[in-house]
Formats: structure tokens, sequence, C-alpha cells
């Protein structure tokens, strides 16, 4: 569907065969864990079996005696950080706290926590001397719930953590906390704005921390070599940010480390922190030998970054005609063992879809003995879409008034300011509303008598930050195009389009390929819904300086000045309307000067913003409480879709996850802080049977901030099903559900307490 | 280790003798010994389907399945499943149907839906959904993986006749 009037491209919107494909159909493709080298040695590491504990004493000694190990570490072999704050590509991270979550000092903050590794001649042997590594603990009270952490009687996770106040919040105390950060956004008057609504509501809503699940556990490969060169192997979805996380972690500089990038199968946000890859190199130190690891599943779970749990309460005030007149939220997050989550982000996502007169967010930041947690998809903005939209379903319900009608009424466009501050280019929230209004999906009526349908809508910042591109002509006409963004779904494919339409060539006659961090310039990580727009600009820009290049060749060839040549559709045009197309010149390019290479960055802050609407059908089955999607529908705003199948692949992609978000998963923690579930069979994602088709609308409203009009698609999918779901139950069964996962119990149990309330 | 096992089975059509240690899992000596590479593992327990191979007719988990058990099998992975070098109609589906993301998920999927159309030429979006349930992609919702199977479906019956 495309709203704008819409250029006529060649490349951009066609659905090419990703270059890269026959690869991943074949196995041949090498992901993280496929990597081999000679005399290379695998690692295991020992955990912690405590969610929190001083580590008295650790005994490496009989470990250290069996045959086939080679080495072991602990925190003493780690470079001690101080008191250091890097920025890592991805905001500013506390250096001790980032060693501290790699390899424990002193203090076990999560169960899984690593406190030693070994490297050995297999894993078998490396797991069997980690079992002989003596560890000595004092237990400490686990905290767990994220209210009680924050009370001032709370044990205290970190002893160097005071509130951090951002925003317009209050200067915190000099005390110690496991508060770490407390935000506070104000726009207009909240006081007045509230006074001046005709109906208020407000609710209190829970979520459980949920993993974001890529089938690929961790790895990392790193070789020592003699002249202090370390190489690394690794799935990661920033080559240049796992490359500055490894150097300051090993107090090395930069240009020491190469990382090499592996295929990467998954990542969601949660491939962007270290974890293996320090401890790795440092037993390659060791050992001269390269020292591969690889996470178990378990270890995935309950040691890298899922994304938190929280606990919102969010109320909203309107008119009777329907406007939005104020609204205030508070929001904590658990942060895991060490400061960080996207309680930030949060608080700009919770009123982002809607023109908000008077609004008043604040956030906090909650440490608790839990992994410390990371991005996943839209970081902080699908829990808040599941406070605020239910709320919005709400007031549609009390006003009488269609869940469309009302958002497109109220819905944030060009010169809206969020209550954050910063205000909105040209953005594509109402023609995402439009889109659902006009779907055959909503124009069908839903019968049945526990079916019900909800609409939810979501927004996303998507980030730009810097890429870096190189292009080599090739004398066959073709282009080698060379990036240093990990292709996580497609993106090979999405740059080289760009490129190819620029120069007016196909698609396949771009080769595109994503090199090691010694081997392209800096280009941030594969996140923040930015490789197809801003890796996608560098590649714009390379396949300008292409053009010129390539005029001034023309130029030799018919002995006249470069700026009479044109270059138009693939064609080289001379002053006497000599042609030559692209590859007719490249092949001649040997006899006309230097090789034709283009080079091209991108580094701008933002992109215009994503927006999506959705529309879910539900059957409930009210014995077990059991959620069924019947049918789905998700209206996102592409800027241009470059290749639509990758676009409605991240659609799709990303609303299954916010189902499995919506129903199942959660991390099921005991009183000791064990989790209960850290295998795909307990903590159960979305299976094939689980969902149906999922109905895709590209609404295409171009950024312009993007020479074809791009914005990111792979985050915000992921924001809406939460809200669309439970608003979907309530229109099936008369409940609001405030808790996730709404699963079977919880359902049910709303269910039967509504019908002893009647 | 000492106690190493020689095996022999058939892997992709072809003779493979190779020493195992008992507690050595099928996924490991395709991966380790035989480098067989595209066989991939997401859990180590049974629970995602990544590391699907046909064994003997079946579709297994090779991480459920030790090595020693492969003595006189006959296995097929994902490098065995066409073996003139061109796509076979189930990858060229996946590939043309933009049915992977990330791919990590792919060669499991590939192996499973062998497994499936031998069983049922002509399935229904149901018995696709029903037989891949076991098989966990995280990045595509599935939309894709099942109509890519449906296209494979038809292809093969159009070439089968
Ligand atoms: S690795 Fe075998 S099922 Fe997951
Ligand atoms: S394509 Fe990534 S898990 Fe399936």
């Amino acid at each position: 569907m495309s709203t704008a009037e819409k250029p006529s491209y060649k490349v951009i919107g066609t659905r090419p065969i990703r270059h890269d494909g026959v690869d991943k159909v074949t196995g041949r493709a090498l992901y993280g864990a496929d990597i081999k080298l000679s005399r290379m040695l695998y690692g295991a590491t020992v955990r912690s079996p405590h969610a929190h504990a001083k580590i008295v004493r650790i005994d490496t000694s009989q470990a250290e005696l069996m045959p086939g190990v080679r080495a072991v570490i602990t925190s003493e072999d780690v470079p001690e950080q101080g008191d250091r704050v890097v920025e890592l590509g991805e905001g500013a991270v506390n250096m001790r706290h980032l060693a501290a979550n790699v390899m424990a000092r002193e203090k076990v903050l999560y169960k899984g926590h690593v406190v030693a590794a070994v490297a050995a001649d297999d894993v078998h042997t490396a797991e069997e001397a980690c079992a002989r590594i003596e560890v000595e603990y004092e237990t400490l009270p686990p905290v767990l719930d994220l209210l009680k952490a924050m009370s001032a009687d709370a044990p205290i996770l970190n002893d160097d953590i005071r509130t951090e106040s951002i925003g317009s919040a209050p200067s915190g105390s000099d005390q110690q906390t496991n508060v770490a950060k407390h935000f506070m956004f104000e726009k207009g008057d909240i006081k007045q704005g509230f006074a001046d609504a005709d109906i208020i509501v407000e609710r209190t809503f829970d979520t459980a921390m949920v993993h974001q699940g890529y089938i690929e556990p961790h790895n990392a490969t790193a070789h020592w070599n003699a002249d202090d060169k370390i190489t690394v192997w690794m799935s990661t979805q920033g080559t240049f940010s796992a490359r500055q996380q490894t150097a300051e972690l090993l107090l090395m500089p930069v240009s020491s480390v190469k990382v090499v990038p592996m295929e990467i199968g998954g990542g969601f946000g949660g491939k962007i922190s270290v974890y293996l890859t320090p401890l790795a190199a440092l037993l390659s130190k060791k050992t001269g030998r390269p020292v591969k690891i690889l996470m178990s599943r378990t270890e995935v779970f309950e040691a890298t970054g899922p994304t938190p749990g929280s606990h919102m309460r969010v109320k909203l005030g309107a008119k009777s005609d329907g406007t939005l007149v104020a609204g205030e939220a508070w929001i904590a997050f658990e942060a895991g063992a060490y400061t960080g989550s996207p309680i930030g982000a949060a608080c700009m996502c919770v009123f982002a879809c809607y023109d908000l007169p008077n609004g008043q967010v604040e956030g906090f930041d909650v440490c608790v003995n839990k992994p410390r947690t990371n991005a996943y998809r839209a970081p902080g903005s699908t829990h808040v879409a599941m406070a605020t939209e239910t709320l919005v379903d709400e007031l549609c319900e009390k006003l009488k008034m269609d869940p469309t009608e009302f958002r497109i009424k109220n819905a944030a466009g060009e010169g809206t300011r969020r209550v954050d501050g910063p205000v909105y280019p040209r953005i594509g929230m109402v023609e995402t509303v439009e889109a659902i209004r006009d779907s055959e999906h909503y124009k069908t009526t839903l019968d049945g008598k526990f079916c019900g349908r909800g609409v939810a809508s979501g927004f996303w910042f998507n980030v730009g930050l810097k890429s870096s591109v190189s292009a080599t002509v090739n004398s066959d006409g073709t282009v080698a195009l060379v990036e240093g963004s990990t292709d996580i779904g497609g993106t090979r494919t999405s740059i080289a389009m760009q490129l190819a339409e620029t120069l007016g060539i196909a698609a396949e006659d771009v080769n595109p390929v994503v090199v090691d961090t010694d081997s392209i310039g800096y280009t941030d990580i594969t996140g923040g819904s930015r490789v197809t727009f801003s890796t996608g600009i560098a590649a714009i820009n390379a396949a300008i300086s292409i053009q010129e290049q390539m005029c001034q060749r023309a130029a030799i060839l018919w002995e006249t000045d470069a700026e009479n040549v044109r270059y138009e559709e693939g064609h080289l045009v001379g002053p006497s309307d000599q042609r030559l197309s692209f590859r007719e010149l490249a092949e001649k390019l040997r006899e006309l000067g230097d090789a034709v290479v283009g080079y091209g960055t991108s580094g701008s802050e933002t992109q215009g913003g994503a927006f999506g609407t959705h529309c879910v059908d539900v059957e409930i089955d009210p014995e077990l409480g059991k959620v069924q999607i019947l049918r789905y529908t998700i209206a996102q705003d592409a800027g241009t879709a470059i290749h639509p199948s990758y676009v409605e692949g991240q659609m799709q992609g990303g609303v299954v996850q916010g189902i499995g978000w919506a129903l199942n998963e959660e991390y099921w923690y005991d009183e000791q802080g064990e989790m209960h579930n850290p295998t795909f069979l307990d903590y159960r994602i979305p299976t094939c049977y689980d969902v149906p088709m999922i109905d895709t609308i590209i609404v295409e409203v171009p950024d312009p901030q993007h020479p074809y009009g791009v914005r990111g698609v792979g985050e915000v999918p992921i924001c809406p099903p939460p809200a669309a779901i439970a608003n979907a139950i309530y229109d099936a069964l008369g409940i609001r559900m405030t808790e996730l996962p709404m699963a079977p119990h919880r359902v049910l149990a709303a269910y039967l307490g509504r019908n002893t309330d009647d | 280790m000492s106690n190493k096992r020689v095996v022999t089975a058939t892997i992709n059509e072809e003779t493979a003798e190779f020493l195992c240690e008992p507690r050595q899992t099928l996924l490991e000596v395709l991966r380790d010994s035989l480098n067989l590479t595209g066989t991939k593992e997401g859990c180590s327990n049974g629970n995602c389907g990544a590391c699907t191979v046909i064994m003997n007719g079946h579709a297994v988990v090779s991480c459920l399945v030790l090595g020693v058990e492969a003595e006189g099998a006959e296995i097929q992975t994902i490098e065995g499943v066409s073996c003139d070098g061109s796509l076979n109609e189930v990858q060229s589906a996946f590939l043309e149907g933009a049915a992977l993301q990330c791919g990590i998920c792919t060669p499991g999927f590939i192996m499973q839906t062998e497994a499936l159309l031998a069983e049922k030429s002509n399935p229904t979006e149901d018995d696709i959904r029903f037989y891949l349930a076991g098989n966990l992609c995280r990045c595509t919702g599935y939309d894709k993986i099942v109509r890519a199977v449906m296209a494979a479906a038809e292809q093969r019956q159009v070439t089968t006749g």
C-alpha cells in the first residue's frame, strides 16, 4: 500500500534473491560455533549456583592437575578497571560493572554469574575440570522483587551505586542504593490537564522478565598472538562494539583487537554485549593457542541479557469528545545485576504515539539479583505499550468510540512534541491506523462466544549512527560491496539494492560482503533498526562517488571534461550523445586510469521514527484460560520498503515474538533467585503450531532524512502485540489483563474472579 | 581418550568411519569430527530442532542421538539433500520465499520438511504447522516458512509427476 506519490524505482521495491541465501540453505554458511582452527582449545565456565553471595575462596588446583587442561582463569586474571565510564556506541558503560559481569569479582550477583573458566583439549575435559574447581561462597539474601529492591532497607547489590538523576528528576542522595537511575520528563501542566478531563483511567501493570530467545547461543573464539595482536571470531551484532568492549576489558588499544564476524543466528539486541570474548582471549594468552567457548542454552537464559520485568502505573485523561488531555506514568524496570535497563527509552516511548498536551513520566532503573538486562527489539517500548494501549482501549470503551477513530483523532504527527522534548518530523502514525481501519480484517465482523478483537499501536525511534562501506567496480560490470554491518536478516541485500538503484544496475550485479574490523571503516551495531537506513545511506554515498569517477573515466575515453559527461540510469552519456552502459565502461576501465573505488559513510543521530498499528482476533477456552490467535494483521510505516519480503519478515517475526511475550514467556524464579525454566521446553517461545499466518500491510510514508525515504522496520512490530491481545481478551471476556504473560492460569483466574464479582 | 569406538555409518550416501567416545552425541560427531557444520546446535536437549537430520528415514534431533548409535545407520544431513550441486525444491522454496532471516534454524527446517514430504506429499497448512512444531524459529514468525513448505510440496509434485 502506498500513501505517498511514489518515485519509480527499478530495484527498490523488488524482491531479489538474497546474496547469502544459497549458503544458508545448503549449510555452507559459517556461524560462530562453526569455526575450527589448528591447535584450538575448548573453553568452559564455572558459574555461581547462588543469586547473591560473597566469593570467599576459589581453589583451582584440582582442575589444573587434570590431563588435557591447559589453563584456568579467575577474576585475578581479568584486569582491574577502576572507576571508568566508557562510551561503547550503545551508551556509556561503567567498565568496572562490565568487567564484573564478565567474571565476578568478590561477589556474585545472579545465578549463572561466571567465576572461573578453563581451556582444555576438548570440551568434555574442560567441563570436568570446571566441576573440580572449588568455590566457597557466603550467601547473601537475594533481592528479586522490583519494589522491595527500591526500599531503603533492601540489601544492596553494588556498593558503588548512587541514584543518578536524569531530566527534571530531583537530585539523588549520597546513600547506597539499588536505584541506579531516576528519570523525569514533563510537558504542560498535568494537574490542569487531569482537571480538564471528563474521563480518567488508571491502572497498574506488571510484566515479567523475558529473553530474546535467538536460536544460536553465544560463542567466541579468540587467539592472542605473540605480538599481542588479538583476533576474535564471533557472532555479534556489532564487530566494532565487540572490539572496543574486548579491548577496554583487556586494557589493550582497540587497534590490537580484530573482530572477524561469523554469520549470526539471531540477536534482537542480545548480541551486543560481550560475555565470552574476553575469557577466550585471556585463556588464549595463557596457552598461546586459540580458544573457543560456546554457551549452553541454560547459560544463555541464566546469564546473558534478557529484557527487564517491569512495574508500571499509568493514568490517562480525555475529554468527552475523545480528546486526550493528560497522561502520567510511573515506571520501574529491573536492571538486573548492574545498571543499564532501557528505562530511559521506555519513558520516551510511553506516550509517543499521541499528541499529548500535558504529561509527566517518571522512571527508575533498579538493580536486582538477576542477569544484567539488555536490549530486546525496541527496548522498553513493548512494556509501556502494554500499559498505554490498554488504557486507550478502556477510554474508547468508556467514550463509546471506535479504537481507530480515537487513535486517528489523537495521533502524533509532524510537529507534535513528545513529553521528553523532541518534535516529530513527518511520521506515519495516522496512516498505520487508517490502514487497519480500512483493512479487510477490521471490516469483517468477528462472531463467536469467546472471541474478541483488539487493536493497539506502537512506536520506536530508530537510530542513525555511523556506517562505512567501500565499493569497487569490477571489470565485468559488477560491484564488490564491502560493509561492516553484520547481517542478521537480509541486510546485505537491502544495502546492495540501494547501491544498485543509485548506480542503475541490477541487485544481482552487486556482491556484498561483511568484513572484519581491520578491513572497513567504523560501523556501529546492527541494532536500532539502523542498518538499511544508515548503512544504506553510506552505500548511496559510495555509489554517488562511483558515478563521479565513472564520468571522469568516460571523459578520458571521449576526450572531454568530466562535467560534460552525465550519469543517467546506469549509462554514461557524453557531450555528442555518446552512450556507454555501466558494464561497457567497466570493461574498459583497465585503460582509463586508477581503479574505481567508492567510499561512503553516514552518521546522522536519528531517523524519523517508526509506528505500527495491529489488529488481532482471539478465541479463549473458558475452561483452560488458553488464548488462541485466530487472525492477525499488522500495518507498519516502512518509509520506503527496499525489499518487501524482508520488511514483511521483520513485521511477522516481531509480531510472533510479541505474541510469545504476551501469552507464554517469562523468567520463572524461585525465592532463592533460581530460574526454574532455563530451557526451550519450559521457557516456551511460540512454535508454528501456536500462530496463524501474519497478514502485513506495508505503509509507506517516506522519511525525508533518507534519500529513498527508508525507515527502519526491525523493532516496532514487537511493541503492540501484548496490548492488542489484552484488548482482544477484554472484548471476548470483559476482563482487563494487567500482567504479562497472559498465561492460561492468569486469564482463568481473572475470568473466574470476574464471575464471582458479578 | 582411550575408550573411543570405531563407528561406521552411511552419511549422505557415502560410507563414513569415525572414532567416537560413548558420551559424544551424533550432533557433536557430525560437527566436530566430520566437519558437517551445516547441522546446527541451538539447545542440545532436543527442544529446538536446529540439529535435525534424517536417520534411517526418520527425522531425529541429532543432539539426542549418541554417536555410537549411528553404527550401521543411514544418515542424511543438510549437506546431502541435493547431491548434484544444485538446490532441491525445498531449498529453492525457502530461498525464493524469503523463509529465512538469520538462517540458523534453516537446515533443521529443511530436514524436517524433507521428512514431512516423504510422508505426505500434499500436506495442508495444519499438517505443516503440526509437523514442524518441534523446530523453533525466532526470526520469521513462521509465515514464510509455512508458505515455502507449501510451495516446495507443490513443486515436488510437478517434478515427480
Ligand atoms: S540442538 Fe538439538 S534440538 Fe536443539
Ligand atoms: S531465521 Fe533466525 S531462527 Fe529462523
